[in-house]
């Protein structure tokens, strides 16, 4: 995860690591379990090191080992504001498979409509699991959004696989 | 699990053709299908490719030109009409894209109509009606015309009546194709509870969605099948990775 999604959750309000951490469960739910408790805190110490946050001693609790607050430097509040605004998508790596199939046809080495089916079961299975979740999860949780979004790109890429298996069947049949 | 199910339903070189000579169309072209009890299978394939023409002939809607095929333990190719609409009343539930309700009934009605016509008493039907409306979640719809339910209700509504009967198997042709997407996730709720209860189920769509709820995926292309997918056992694992977590 991005050190900047860190930071940002700083924005608010200077925070425990603890309390970070259970607003990141929240957001993410069950696609947050896989998340390593540590990486909250290993990210917080890069980011007091570059400068972007400092950290204070609470009077923290005697059962909460953590007692370090942290919060935003005016430089970590400037990254926040430039992250915020900043267009980013993950781009698909759709032109690798595009030229497998191309290779693949032009060597006779496969049929690309074998390596369209592969690639469609491996989908298949991430859509269902990714629905399984979603659907156990209750109405207007934040993280049913993230699995929608999950949900929805999956299908998309389903969609370009059989563009792909329509565009591929007649030349099977030429040859 | 579904594998150690027995089989509902058996089809065996299973054919439909249209025309003839030159004009010879195989919608269906020797299909062998197995489906064990409790599975759902979901058929997925370009337009035309033959899928509704293959649901009709599972369901006895249709005769086929050749095959053996086999439903609830009955061999239905060769099964005279009458009897053939009392195996499709009572071991088969039908659900279509268009949900095919009568509108001048209401939402209960409809739902007890099969089992009417199957001969059940007034009063079992209706009750039996409304238990699955209250599992279809509209209990609170059961005195309502379709014309005041939603796209999502009525299909709802449709599942119900296809389990008035509790039919061997649900056929289901396209069941999300005139629903938007809060609609299909209605839809898509209601067959895996199905399926977690044991309901067989067939379904023939287009949507992804739908068919990554079933066990078995079998791609069909020119009447014939040409892929065959195991989608349960073993989970991808990290659903973390697709939504750029790691």
């Amino acid at each position: 995860m991005q050190q900047e999604v860190i930071l940002a959750m700083l924005a608010k309000e200077p925070s425990h690591g603890y309390e970070l951490r259970a607003r990141l469960r929240q957001a993410l739910g069950p696609l947050g379990d896989a998340m390593n408790d540590g990486h909250v805190y290993v990210t917080l110490t890069r980011l007091e090191k570059a400068g972007l946050v400092t950290s204070e001693q609470a009077a923290g609790l005697p059962d909460r080992p953590d007692r370090k607050v942290y919060g935003l430097t005016p430089a970590g509040q400037e990254r926040v504001t430039g992250w915020l605004a900043e267009v980013s998508w993950p781009k698909p790596d759709l032109a690798e498979f595009h030229l497998k199939l191309i290779a693949a046809a032009a060597a006779g080495l496969a049929d690309p409509l074998t390596i369209v089916d592969a690639q469609r079961r491996e989908l298949l299975r991430r859509l269902r699991d990714a629905q399984r979740v979603a659907l156990g999860e209750p109405d207007g949780s934040a993280a049913g959004l993230l699995l929608e979004g999950i949900v929805l790109r999956l299908q998309a890429d389903l969609r370009w696989l059989e563009a792909c298996e329509r565009n591929w069947t007649p030349r099977k049949d030429r040859s | 699990m579904s594998d150690t199910g027995a089989s509902v339903l058996r089809a065996r070189g299973l054919r439909k053709e249209y025309g003839q000579g030159e004009g010879l169309v195989r919608a269906v072209d020797e299909v062998d299908l197995d489906v064990a009890s409790g599975e759902t299978v979901a058929v997925m394939g370009p337009s035309g490719c033959g899928k509704s023409t293959l649901l009709h002939l599972l369901g006895g809607l249709d005769r086929p030109t050749g095959g053996e095929l086999w439903l609830a333990g009955q061999r239905l190719d060769q099964m005279g009409e009458r009897a053939l609409a009392r195996l499709r009343r009572g071991a088969v539930g039908f659900v279509f894209q268009a949900f095919h309700l009568m509108d001048e009934l209401t939402a209960v009605e409809n739902v007890e109509l099969p089992a009417l016509l199957a001969g059940q008493p007034a009063r079992a039907a209706r009750r039996r009606a409304s238990a699955l409306l209250d599992r279809v979640g509209l209990a609170d719809r059961a005195a309502f015309l379709p014309s005041a339910l939603s796209g999502g209700q009525r299909q709802r509504v449709a599942i119900a009546r296809a389990l008035v009967s509790e039919p061997a198997v649900v056929l289901a042709d396209e069941p999300t194709g005139n629903l938007d997407s809060q609609a299909t996730v209605e839809v898509l709720r209601l067959f895996e509870d199905l399926h977690e209860a044991g309901q067989t189920l067939i379904i023939v769509t287009h949507d992804s969605r739908i068919a990554a709820t079933a066990d078995r995926l079998i791609s069909m292309r020119d009447g014939a099948f040409i892929d065959e997918t195991r989608l349960t056992g073993g989970s991808t694992g990290n659903l973390g990775s697709l939504a750029g977590l790691t």
